[in-house]
Protein backbone atom coordinates (compact mmCIF):
# COMPACT_ATOMS: atom_id res chain seq x y z
CA UNK A 1 0.00 0.00 0.00
CA UNK A 2 1.50 3.27 -0.92
CA UNK A 3 0.91 4.93 2.73
CA UNK A 4 -0.64 3.37 5.95
CA UNK A 5 -3.03 6.27 6.76
CA UNK A 6 -4.83 5.08 3.56
CA UNK A 7 -7.89 2.98 3.81
CA UNK A 8 -8.17 0.54 1.28
CA UNK A 9 -10.82 2.29 -0.68
CA UNK A 10 -8.96 5.27 -0.73
CA UNK A 11 -6.57 3.18 -2.28
CA UNK A 12 -7.91 1.52 -4.52
CA UNK A 13 -9.22 5.27 -6.07
CA UNK A 14 -6.33 6.90 -5.77
CA UNK A 15 -5.00 4.28 -7.87
CA UNK A 16 -8.18 4.46 -10.47
CA UNK A 17 -7.48 8.23 -10.68
CA UNK A 18 -5.61 9.92 -13.53
CA UNK A 19 -3.21 13.42 -13.77
CA UNK A 20 -5.89 15.53 -15.12
CA UNK A 21 -4.86 18.80 -15.94
CA UNK A 22 -8.09 20.30 -16.69
CA UNK A 23 -10.19 23.60 -16.52
CA UNK A 24 -11.85 24.76 -13.27
CA UNK A 25 -14.45 27.60 -13.89
CA UNK A 26 -14.66 30.48 -11.95
CA UNK A 27 -16.41 30.18 -8.20
CA UNK A 28 -15.36 26.77 -8.35
CA UNK A 29 -15.15 25.81 -4.55
CA UNK A 30 -11.63 23.90 -4.23
CA UNK A 31 -11.08 21.80 -1.00
CA UNK A 32 -7.54 21.41 -0.11
CA UNK A 33 -5.24 18.31 1.59
CA UNK A 34 -5.86 20.07 4.89
CA UNK A 35 -9.63 20.89 5.00
CA UNK A 36 -9.64 24.22 3.69
CA UNK A 37 -11.45 25.62 1.37
CA UNK A 38 -10.53 27.97 -1.39
CA UNK A 39 -13.16 29.33 -3.88
CA UNK A 40 -11.87 30.33 -7.35
CA UNK A 41 -12.15 34.19 -8.28
CA UNK A 42 -11.75 33.40 -12.03
CA UNK A 43 -12.06 29.68 -14.48
CA UNK A 44 -8.22 28.37 -14.04
CA UNK A 45 -6.34 25.45 -15.62
CA UNK A 46 -4.94 23.64 -13.14
CA UNK A 47 -3.77 19.97 -11.76
CA UNK A 48 -7.28 17.76 -10.46
CA UNK A 49 -6.53 17.17 -6.85
CA UNK A 50 -8.92 15.02 -6.28
CA UNK A 51 -11.78 12.48 -7.78
CA UNK A 52 -14.39 15.72 -7.58
CA UNK A 53 -12.00 17.80 -9.25
CA UNK A 54 -11.00 15.86 -11.81
CA UNK A 55 -14.95 15.37 -12.42
CA UNK A 56 -16.15 18.75 -12.69
CA UNK A 57 -13.26 19.97 -15.10
CA UNK A 58 -15.73 17.67 -17.40
CA UNK A 59 -14.68 18.23 -20.98
CA UNK A 60 -11.72 20.26 -20.83
CA UNK A 61 -9.49 18.32 -19.37
CA UNK A 62 -6.89 16.61 -20.78
CA UNK A 63 -4.67 13.08 -18.62
CA UNK A 64 -1.48 13.91 -18.58
CA UNK A 65 -0.47 9.99 -17.56
CA UNK A 66 -2.43 8.64 -20.11
CA UNK A 67 -1.31 10.80 -23.09
CA UNK A 68 2.34 10.82 -21.58
CA UNK A 69 2.51 6.99 -21.32
CA UNK A 70 0.61 6.08 -24.68
CA UNK A 71 3.21 8.69 -26.41
CA UNK A 72 6.29 7.26 -24.78
CA UNK A 73 4.90 3.79 -26.17
CA UNK A 74 4.02 4.97 -29.21
CA UNK A 75 7.28 6.64 -29.65
CA UNK A 76 8.81 3.66 -28.61
CA UNK A 77 7.73 1.35 -30.78
CA UNK A 78 8.23 4.10 -33.96
CA UNK A 79 12.14 4.39 -32.84
CA UNK A 80 12.39 0.79 -32.33
CA UNK A 81 10.74 -0.43 -35.61
CA UNK A 82 12.00 2.64 -37.31
CA UNK A 83 15.90 1.58 -36.26
CA UNK A 84 15.00 -1.96 -37.56
CA UNK A 85 13.93 -0.23 -41.21
CA UNK A 86 16.34 1.87 -41.43
CA UNK A 87 18.82 -0.53 -41.26
CA UNK A 88 17.05 -3.52 -42.20
CA UNK A 89 18.88 -5.88 -44.75
CA UNK A 90 17.15 -8.87 -47.24
CA UNK A 91 20.12 -10.71 -45.88
CA UNK A 92 20.41 -13.25 -43.07
CA UNK A 93 18.48 -11.06 -40.05
CA UNK A 94 20.24 -10.67 -36.92
CA UNK A 95 19.11 -9.79 -33.33
CA UNK A 96 16.36 -7.22 -32.87
CA UNK A 97 15.14 -7.38 -36.69
CA UNK A 98 14.28 -10.94 -36.09
CA UNK A 99 11.62 -10.25 -33.38
CA UNK A 100 10.45 -6.95 -35.68
CA UNK A 101 9.99 -9.81 -38.93
CA UNK A 102 8.54 -12.12 -36.69
CA UNK A 103 5.52 -9.71 -35.85
CA UNK A 104 5.64 -8.01 -39.31
CA UNK A 105 5.09 -11.19 -40.69
CA UNK A 106 2.33 -12.31 -38.50
CA UNK A 107 0.50 -9.28 -39.34
CA UNK A 108 0.80 -9.18 -42.79
CA UNK A 109 -0.30 -12.90 -42.77
CA UNK A 110 -3.03 -11.69 -40.73
CA UNK A 111 -4.11 -8.94 -43.13
CA UNK A 112 -3.83 -10.98 -46.06
CA UNK A 113 -6.05 -13.66 -45.05
CA UNK A 114 -8.93 -10.74 -43.71
CA UNK A 115 -8.33 -7.93 -46.30
CA UNK A 116 -8.47 -8.88 -50.16
CA UNK A 117 -7.87 -5.28 -51.77
CA UNK A 118 -5.45 -3.17 -52.63
CA UNK A 119 -4.32 -0.62 -49.56
CA UNK A 120 -0.96 -0.44 -48.63
CA UNK A 121 -2.59 1.67 -45.47
CA UNK A 122 -3.72 -1.06 -44.33
CA UNK A 123 -1.46 -3.80 -42.61
CA UNK A 124 0.50 -0.43 -40.92
CA UNK A 125 -2.87 -0.09 -39.18
CA UNK A 126 -2.73 -3.45 -38.56
CA UNK A 127 1.09 -3.42 -37.19
CA UNK A 128 0.80 0.12 -35.14
CA UNK A 129 -2.49 -0.39 -33.47
CA UNK A 130 -1.14 -4.35 -32.46
CA UNK A 131 2.03 -3.48 -31.17
CA UNK A 132 0.93 0.18 -29.51
CA UNK A 133 -2.05 -1.35 -27.66
CA UNK A 134 0.18 -4.40 -26.55
CA UNK A 135 2.74 -1.96 -25.43
CA UNK A 136 0.12 -0.30 -23.59
CA UNK A 137 -0.79 -3.41 -22.13
CA UNK A 138 2.50 -4.45 -21.10
CA UNK A 139 2.37 -1.50 -18.53
CA UNK A 140 -0.15 -3.49 -16.65
CA UNK A 141 3.03 -6.36 -15.75
CA UNK A 142 4.89 -3.23 -13.66
CA UNK A 143 4.23 -3.81 -10.19
CA UNK A 144 1.08 -1.16 -9.78
CA UNK A 145 2.74 1.12 -7.02
CA UNK A 146 6.41 1.09 -8.73
CA UNK A 147 5.92 4.05 -10.92
CA UNK A 148 3.30 5.47 -8.82
CA UNK A 149 5.46 5.64 -5.98
CA UNK A 150 8.34 7.31 -7.74
CA UNK A 151 6.21 9.90 -9.32
CA UNK A 152 4.62 10.55 -5.85
CA UNK A 153 8.37 10.64 -4.58
CA UNK A 154 9.11 13.67 -7.71
CA UNK A 155 5.83 15.15 -6.37
CA UNK A 156 3.56 14.16 -8.77
CA UNK A 157 -0.02 12.63 -6.68
CA UNK A 158 -1.63 10.75 -9.37
CA UNK A 159 -0.22 8.21 -11.98
CA UNK A 160 -2.19 5.62 -13.94
CA UNK A 161 0.80 3.75 -16.04
CA UNK A 162 -1.59 1.87 -18.45
CA UNK A 163 -3.36 3.59 -20.99
CA UNK A 164 -5.58 1.04 -21.84
CA UNK A 165 -7.25 1.02 -19.06
CA UNK A 166 -8.32 5.06 -19.77
CA UNK A 167 -11.07 5.10 -21.95
CA UNK A 168 -10.24 7.98 -23.21
CA UNK A 169 -7.01 6.15 -25.02
CA UNK A 170 -9.04 3.50 -26.13
CA UNK A 171 -11.99 5.23 -27.57
CA UNK A 172 -9.63 7.74 -29.15
CA UNK A 173 -7.96 4.86 -31.02
CA UNK A 174 -11.23 3.33 -31.72
CA UNK A 175 -12.74 6.76 -33.16
CA UNK A 176 -9.60 6.86 -35.71
CA UNK A 177 -10.98 3.13 -36.79
CA UNK A 178 -14.09 4.64 -37.07
CA UNK A 179 -13.54 7.53 -38.87
CA UNK A 180 -11.25 5.18 -41.30
CA UNK A 181 -14.36 2.96 -42.14
CA UNK A 182 -16.16 6.13 -42.97
CA UNK A 183 -13.70 7.55 -44.99
CA UNK A 184 -13.05 4.04 -46.71
CA UNK A 185 -16.97 3.07 -47.21
CA UNK A 186 -17.28 6.40 -48.90
CA UNK A 187 -14.42 6.37 -50.82
CA UNK A 188 -14.84 2.53 -52.16
CA UNK A 189 -19.08 2.76 -52.78
CA UNK A 190 -19.83 6.68 -52.80
CA UNK A 191 -22.18 8.64 -50.70
CA UNK A 192 -25.19 7.27 -52.09
CA UNK A 193 -23.73 4.04 -51.88
CA UNK A 194 -22.58 4.25 -48.53
CA UNK A 195 -26.34 5.65 -47.68
CA UNK A 196 -27.90 2.78 -49.31
CA UNK A 197 -26.08 -0.06 -47.65
CA UNK A 198 -27.23 1.87 -44.25
CA UNK A 199 -30.85 2.07 -45.50
CA UNK A 200 -32.16 -0.92 -48.00
CA UNK A 201 -30.96 -3.57 -46.17
CA UNK A 202 -31.38 -5.82 -44.62
CA UNK A 203 -35.01 -5.47 -45.31
CA UNK A 204 -36.34 -4.21 -48.45
CA UNK A 205 -37.16 -0.52 -48.68
CA UNK A 206 -40.46 -0.29 -47.62
CA UNK A 207 -38.84 -1.12 -43.77
CA UNK A 208 -35.97 2.11 -44.51
CA UNK A 209 -36.05 3.62 -40.57
CA UNK A 210 -36.05 -0.40 -39.30
CA UNK A 211 -32.69 -0.42 -41.46
CA UNK A 212 -31.27 2.30 -41.15
CA UNK A 213 -31.66 2.36 -37.34
CA UNK A 214 -30.19 -1.15 -37.04
CA UNK A 215 -27.86 -0.77 -39.41
CA UNK A 216 -26.35 3.23 -37.79
CA UNK A 217 -26.92 1.27 -34.13
CA UNK A 218 -24.38 -1.88 -36.00
CA UNK A 219 -21.99 1.35 -37.34
CA UNK A 220 -21.36 2.64 -34.46
CA UNK A 221 -21.33 -0.24 -32.25
CA UNK A 222 -18.03 -0.86 -34.08
CA UNK A 223 -15.62 1.67 -32.43
CA UNK A 224 -18.04 1.26 -29.07
CA UNK A 225 -17.47 -2.36 -29.11
CA UNK A 226 -13.68 -1.74 -29.82
CA UNK A 227 -13.26 0.58 -27.39
CA UNK A 228 -14.75 -0.79 -24.81
CA UNK A 229 -13.59 -4.31 -24.77
CA UNK A 230 -10.19 -3.47 -24.81
CA UNK A 231 -10.82 -0.83 -21.66
CA UNK A 232 -13.16 -3.74 -20.20
CA UNK A 233 -10.67 -6.05 -20.24
CA UNK A 234 -7.52 -3.93 -18.77
CA UNK A 235 -9.46 -2.12 -16.02
CA UNK A 236 -10.34 -5.53 -14.81
CA UNK A 237 -6.97 -6.81 -15.17
CA UNK A 238 -5.46 -3.52 -13.39
CA UNK A 239 -8.33 -3.61 -10.87
CA UNK A 240 -7.32 -7.63 -9.36
CA UNK A 241 -3.60 -6.38 -9.48
CA UNK A 242 -4.39 -3.14 -7.57
CA UNK A 243 -6.73 -5.55 -5.27
CA UNK A 244 -3.90 -8.52 -4.84
CA UNK A 245 -1.76 -5.13 -3.56
CA UNK A 246 -3.50 -4.53 -0.94
CA UNK A 247 -2.95 -8.27 0.86
CA UNK A 248 0.18 -8.25 3.04
CA UNK A 249 3.43 -8.38 0.85
CA UNK A 250 4.71 -11.64 1.66
CA UNK A 251 1.48 -12.93 0.28
CA UNK A 252 1.29 -10.93 -2.77
CA UNK A 253 3.75 -12.82 -4.99
CA UNK A 254 0.66 -16.28 -4.62
CA UNK A 255 -1.81 -14.65 -6.15
CA UNK A 256 0.46 -11.46 -8.64
CA UNK A 257 2.26 -14.33 -10.15
CA UNK A 258 -0.38 -16.00 -11.38
CA UNK A 259 -2.73 -13.39 -12.16
CA UNK A 260 0.61 -11.65 -14.20
CA UNK A 261 1.15 -14.99 -16.34
CA UNK A 262 -2.37 -14.92 -16.89
CA UNK A 263 -2.24 -11.73 -17.65
CA UNK A 264 0.83 -11.89 -20.70
CA UNK A 265 -2.42 -14.07 -22.66
CA UNK A 266 -4.88 -11.28 -21.77
CA UNK A 267 -2.56 -8.39 -22.94
CA UNK A 268 -1.33 -9.88 -26.29
CA UNK A 269 -5.22 -11.33 -27.24
CA UNK A 270 -6.44 -7.88 -26.66
CA UNK A 271 -4.11 -6.56 -29.18
CA UNK A 272 -4.97 -8.92 -31.68
CA UNK A 273 -8.14 -8.76 -31.23
CA UNK A 274 -8.40 -4.84 -31.59
CA UNK A 275 -5.92 -4.56 -34.43
CA UNK A 276 -7.58 -7.51 -36.15
CA UNK A 277 -11.29 -6.09 -35.46
CA UNK A 278 -10.13 -2.95 -37.29
CA UNK A 279 -8.93 -4.85 -40.25
CA UNK A 280 -12.26 -6.86 -40.63
CA UNK A 281 -13.91 -3.24 -40.14
CA UNK A 282 -11.74 -2.27 -42.75
CA UNK A 283 -12.57 -4.87 -45.13
CA UNK A 284 -16.34 -4.73 -44.42
CA UNK A 285 -16.02 -1.17 -45.41
CA UNK A 286 -14.49 -2.32 -48.79
CA UNK A 287 -17.01 -5.31 -49.30
CA UNK A 288 -20.17 -4.59 -50.44
CA UNK A 289 -23.11 -6.20 -49.22
CA UNK B 1 -13.44 7.71 -15.50
CA UNK B 2 -14.47 11.22 -17.47
CA UNK B 3 -14.23 11.32 -20.91
CA UNK B 4 -12.42 14.51 -21.83
CA UNK B 5 -9.87 15.88 -24.77
CA UNK B 6 -7.52 12.91 -23.89
CA UNK B 7 -9.76 11.42 -26.51
CA UNK B 8 -8.28 13.64 -29.36
CA UNK B 9 -5.09 13.41 -27.84
CA UNK B 10 -5.22 10.01 -28.74
CA UNK B 11 -7.06 10.16 -31.91
CA UNK B 12 -4.32 12.24 -32.83
CA UNK B 13 -1.01 10.29 -31.71
CA UNK B 14 -3.10 7.96 -33.28
CA UNK B 15 -2.70 8.87 -36.91
CA UNK B 16 0.70 10.19 -36.11
CA UNK B 17 1.93 6.91 -35.12
CA UNK B 18 0.16 5.12 -38.13
CA UNK B 19 1.11 7.52 -40.50
CA UNK B 20 4.75 7.41 -39.40
CA UNK B 21 4.36 3.20 -39.66
CA UNK B 22 2.68 3.33 -42.85
CA UNK B 23 5.92 5.65 -44.06
CA UNK B 24 8.66 4.44 -42.81
CA UNK B 25 8.46 1.08 -40.81
CA UNK B 26 6.39 -0.93 -42.98
CA UNK B 27 8.09 -0.42 -46.43
CA UNK B 28 11.54 -1.29 -45.76
CA UNK B 29 10.99 -4.06 -43.59
CA UNK B 30 7.97 -6.43 -45.96
CA UNK B 31 10.72 -4.95 -48.84
CA UNK B 32 13.10 -7.03 -47.10
CA UNK B 33 11.08 -9.72 -46.32
CA UNK B 34 10.06 -10.20 -49.59
CA UNK B 35 13.37 -9.37 -51.30
CA UNK B 36 14.83 -12.32 -48.90
CA UNK B 37 11.96 -14.22 -50.07
CA UNK B 38 12.60 -13.99 -53.70
CA UNK B 39 16.64 -14.78 -52.68
CA UNK B 40 15.83 -17.81 -50.82
CA UNK B 41 13.59 -19.23 -54.02
CA UNK B 42 15.83 -18.27 -56.29
CA UNK B 43 18.45 -20.02 -54.81
CA UNK B 44 16.54 -23.16 -54.39
CA UNK B 45 15.32 -22.76 -57.84
CA UNK B 46 19.06 -22.22 -58.61
CA UNK B 47 19.85 -25.60 -56.35
CA UNK B 48 17.27 -27.57 -58.58
CA UNK B 49 18.80 -26.66 -61.95
CA UNK B 50 22.18 -27.16 -61.00
CA UNK B 51 20.83 -30.56 -59.71
CA UNK B 52 19.27 -30.57 -62.80
CA UNK B 53 22.69 -29.62 -65.04
CA UNK B 54 24.62 -32.32 -62.77
CA UNK B 55 21.86 -34.94 -63.94
CA UNK B 56 22.29 -34.04 -67.72
CA UNK B 57 26.16 -33.38 -67.33
CA UNK B 58 26.42 -37.27 -66.09
CA UNK B 59 24.32 -38.45 -68.67
CA UNK B 60 26.35 -36.81 -71.28
CA UNK B 61 29.33 -38.12 -70.04
CA UNK B 62 27.90 -41.52 -69.97
CA UNK B 63 27.20 -41.08 -73.44
CA UNK B 64 30.17 -39.70 -74.14
CA UNK B 65 32.42 -42.59 -73.04
CA UNK B 66 29.84 -44.79 -74.64
CA UNK B 67 30.88 -43.15 -77.74
CA UNK B 68 34.50 -42.99 -77.13
CA UNK B 69 34.44 -46.86 -76.25
CA UNK B 70 32.44 -47.53 -80.05
CA UNK B 71 35.54 -44.85 -81.31
CA UNK B 72 38.44 -47.06 -79.98
CA UNK B 73 37.03 -50.16 -80.77
CA UNK B 74 36.57 -48.87 -84.21
CA UNK B 75 39.82 -47.35 -84.47
CA UNK B 76 41.55 -50.15 -83.04
CA UNK B 77 39.59 -52.94 -85.35
CA UNK B 78 40.79 -50.59 -88.48
CA UNK B 79 44.57 -50.65 -86.94
CA UNK B 80 44.20 -54.56 -86.76
CA UNK B 81 43.10 -54.72 -90.56
CA UNK B 82 45.61 -52.14 -91.42
CA UNK B 83 48.01 -53.96 -89.98
CA UNK B 84 47.28 -57.16 -91.17
CA UNK B 85 47.48 -55.78 -94.72
CA UNK B 86 50.55 -54.41 -94.47
CA UNK B 87 51.75 -57.79 -93.13
CA UNK B 88 50.07 -58.83 -96.34
CA UNK B 89 51.61 -56.62 -98.63
CA UNK B 90 55.61 -56.32 -96.83
CA UNK B 91 54.85 -60.65 -97.26
CA UNK B 92 53.78 -60.27 -100.84
CA UNK B 93 56.91 -57.29 -101.65
CA UNK B 94 59.39 -59.30 -99.42
CA UNK B 95 58.58 -62.72 -102.09
CA UNK B 96 58.72 -60.33 -105.01
CA UNK B 97 62.07 -58.89 -103.90
CA UNK B 98 63.12 -62.37 -103.59
CA UNK B 99 62.31 -63.23 -106.88
CA UNK B 100 63.88 -60.45 -108.15
CA UNK B 101 67.12 -61.05 -105.99
CA UNK B 102 66.84 -64.82 -107.43
CA UNK B 103 66.43 -63.81 -110.71
CA UNK B 104 69.16 -61.27 -110.48
CA UNK B 105 71.40 -63.60 -108.88
CA UNK B 106 70.82 -66.36 -111.46
CA UNK B 107 71.35 -63.86 -114.09
CA UNK B 108 74.93 -63.25 -112.28
CA UNK B 109 75.40 -66.99 -112.06
CA UNK B 110 74.58 -67.39 -115.76
CA UNK B 111 76.94 -64.67 -116.80
CA UNK B 112 79.58 -66.27 -114.85
CA UNK B 113 78.69 -69.50 -116.37
CA UNK B 114 79.10 -68.08 -119.48
CA UNK B 115 82.38 -66.20 -118.80
CA UNK B 116 83.86 -69.11 -116.96
CA UNK B 117 83.00 -71.36 -120.44
CA UNK B 118 84.28 -68.40 -122.75
CA UNK B 119 87.64 -68.38 -120.50
CA UNK B 120 87.82 -72.26 -120.52
CA UNK B 121 86.85 -72.23 -124.22
CA UNK B 122 89.86 -69.75 -125.21
CA UNK B 123 92.15 -71.90 -122.84
CA UNK B 124 90.82 -75.14 -123.92
CA UNK B 125 91.96 -74.00 -127.26
CA UNK B 126 95.78 -72.80 -126.71
CA UNK B 127 95.84 -75.92 -124.03
CA UNK B 128 94.97 -78.85 -127.08
CA UNK B 129 97.02 -76.93 -129.32
CA UNK B 130 99.75 -76.89 -126.45
CA UNK B 131 98.76 -80.61 -126.20
CA UNK B 132 99.10 -81.16 -130.02
CA UNK B 133 102.33 -79.40 -130.37
CA UNK B 134 103.53 -81.56 -128.02
CA UNK B 135 101.99 -84.66 -129.80
CA UNK B 136 102.46 -83.21 -132.75
CA UNK B 137 105.75 -81.69 -132.12
CA UNK B 138 107.25 -80.38 -135.49
CA UNK B 139 104.80 -82.27 -137.93
CA UNK B 140 102.33 -79.38 -137.50
CA UNK B 141 102.48 -76.01 -138.78
CA UNK B 142 101.25 -73.64 -136.58
CA UNK B 143 99.72 -71.32 -138.25
CA UNK B 144 97.60 -73.82 -140.82
CA UNK B 145 96.30 -75.97 -138.04
CA UNK B 146 95.60 -73.26 -135.43
CA UNK B 147 91.78 -73.00 -138.02
CA UNK B 148 91.08 -76.63 -137.16
CA UNK B 149 92.09 -76.12 -133.36
CA UNK B 150 90.10 -72.92 -133.19
CA UNK B 151 86.62 -75.09 -134.88
CA UNK B 152 87.36 -77.46 -132.40
CA UNK B 153 87.84 -74.88 -129.43
CA UNK B 154 84.50 -73.07 -130.81
CA UNK B 155 82.82 -76.58 -130.20
CA UNK B 156 83.32 -77.26 -126.79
Amino acid sequence: MASESMTSGEYISHHLLNLTYGKLPAGYERVGYDGHSQVLESAEWTLAHSATEAADMGFMAIHLDTIGWSLFLGILFCWSFGRVAKSVTAGVPTGFQNFVEMVVDFIDDNVKGIFHHKNPWIAPIGLTIFVWIFLQNLMDLVPVDWIPWVAMQMGVEYMRVVPSTDVNATLGMSLGVFFMILYYSIKQKGIGGFAAELAFQPLPKWALPFNLFLEVVGLIAKPISLALRLFGNMYAGEMVFIIISLLPFYLQWTLSVPWAIFHILVITLQAFIFSTLTVVYLAMAYDHH
Amino acid sequence: MNINLTLFAQLISFAIFVWFCKNYVWPPIIGAMQERQKQISDGLNAAEKAGQDLEDARQQVKAQLVEAKAQAAGILDQANKRAAQIVDEAKEQAFEEGLRLKGAAQADIDQEVNRAKEKLRSQVASLVLVGAEKILEASIDETAHSDIVNKLAANL
